[in-house]
């Protein structure tokens, strides 16, 4: 790894004022999983390195009612075990979980996660599906983006180069809903996804039609994105096999993965299909077990 | 700030301090600043653990974290688990069970073991396999270090 300068700022203020000086030459650092096996493989060459570890107010989860706001450097340990998680949102726990190993979930934060912008992640998918937003804080004030906003293509998001990610924002999941995960991994379970979906399914006052939902698809894109074509036939339908497996096939079209070692590019269109499909029915099975 | 920073690290309990390349991961420095060969770094990338480590309890990747991370901080390696005389409930069990072979895999099969049972002392198979599924072994098939975690959590348990 060649050298670089390591900057430790005691402030939002402080790292915000290294971004402006340095510029295209400095990058933040948080957990480092990602951003240390990147400069480790040469790809990402930065002569500054600005780490966050010191600046306070960036760590830990904050529930209001069922919604949760949750600071960028909280690890996706502490997110998995956390008790306000598991109440609030038992399918962002669930999705934590499943990243990786153990010892990246020790050091990856949810902000770095996020600001990485890469599409074969899994918190990204399931915060898609949740209506997360991030508020994105730089030294002229703070914004909130919503997550599809964020995400603009591989490895590039809308963060500006001053700006910093500073939380996550989730909303409370509305009645009557039930989330799911589903990541397909047929090489091993440490992997990236082939095709990973997160669901989030509300479903009418009386328990049968779909009232709203909401299907994120991750691996399948240059970012993580929603199958908007698939939300909008389930609304207004009877929940069942019936309606998840045609709304599956409408993933189909909404996805374009590219081949890899984990699987040719039909091969993950076709997953899609079946594992919306499938993450559709795992959602309408615990919503049954809430009604 | 510059391209090296004095670091103050608590490894193995004893306060280690050092100027450190900004560069300089923490295996490096474990193996060649302070001589603690056991860590290993095989594929360099987080995925085959044997790298693992414990920082402030916690098992992570050294070949994926910077020296000046370890700031403050406590760090374990498997030098720190166990004395000579008197081994670790987890080192007699890994033994007893024949929970190695040839023995690559296991400093880091040792310390994430340690971690596993410093936070969980009765884990399930499911909690065992989960936690320890980043520490790969080329030799036993696994099943003797899941027994191997088993008796060790029996065996302190029963103290």
């Amino acid at each position: 790894m060649r050298p670089f300068d390591y900057r430790l700022p005691e402030s939002l203020e402080e790292a915000a004022a290294l971004l402006s000086e340095l510029g295209d030459d400095a990058k933040l650092i948080a957990g480092g999983t990602a951003l240390v096996l990147l400069m480790k493989q040469d790809l990402v060459q930065p002569a500054y390195l600005v780490d966050l570890g010191r600046v306070p107010g960036l760590r830990g989860v904050r529930r209001t009612g069922g919604a949760l706001a949750i600071g960028a450097l909280t690890t996706h340990r502490e997110l998995e075990t956390s008790d306000e998680v598991r109440g609030a949102c038992p399918v962002l726990a669930e999705t934590l979980g499943k990243v990786a190993t153990i010892r990246i979930r020790n050091m990856a934060t949810i902000g770095g996660n996020l600001a990485h912008g890469d599409p074969n992640l899994d918190p990204p998918v399931t915060l898609l599906a949740l209506d997360a937003s991030v508020r994105l804080w730089s030294a002229s004030g703070e914004r909130d983006a919503r997550l599809e906003d964020l995400f603009v293509d591989y490895y590039e998001t809308a963060i500006q180069p001053t700006e910093i990610l500073t939380d996550v924002l989730i909303p409370a999941m509305p009645p009557r809903s039930s989330g799911a995960f589903l990541k397909y991994t047929p090489r091993t379970e440490d992997d990236y996804g082939t095709v990973t979906v997160a669901v989030r399914l509300t479903a009418d006052p009386s328990g049968e039609r779909c009232q709203d939902v909401r299907i994120a698809i991750g691996c399948a894109g240059p970012t993580a994105l929603r199958a908007r074509e698939a939300e909008d036939e389930l609304r207004g339908q009877v929940l069942g096999e019936g309606a998840f497996r045609e709304v599956g096939a409408l993933a189909y079209r909404a996805v374009d993965p590219i081949s890899d070692v984990r699987g040719s590019a039909e091969y993950k269109q076709a997953m899609a299909a079946v594992f919306v499909r499938r993450a559709l029915q795992e959602a309408h099975s615990r919503l049954l077990k809430l009604q | 700030m510059s391209a090296s920073r004095l670091i103050a690290v608590t490894v193995n309990g004893q306060r280690r301090e050092a100027e450190v390349a900004a560069n300089r991961l923490l295996v490096d420095f474990l193996r060649g600043d302070l001589d603690l060969t056991g860590t290993k770094e095989t594929c360099g990338i987080g995925v085959c653990g044997v790298c693992t480590v414990l920082l402030d309890g916690r098992p992570i990747s050294a070949c994926l974290t910077l020296a000046v991370m370890a700031d403050g901080r406590e760090v374990t390696t498997v030098e720190g688990i166990g004395q000579d005389d008197a081994l670790d409930p987890v080192q007699t069990a890994f033994i007893e069970q024949g929970g190695f072979q040839c023995g690559a895999c296991t400093p880091g099969q040792i310390v994430a073991a340690r971690g596993l049972l410093n936070e969980i002392p009765a884990p399930t198979e499911e909690q065992i396999k989960s936690w320890m599924m980043g520490n790969l072994c080329r030799c036993t098939g696994y099943y003797s270090i899941i027994r191997s975690i088993q008796a060790a959590a029996e065996a302190e348990r029963g103290r």
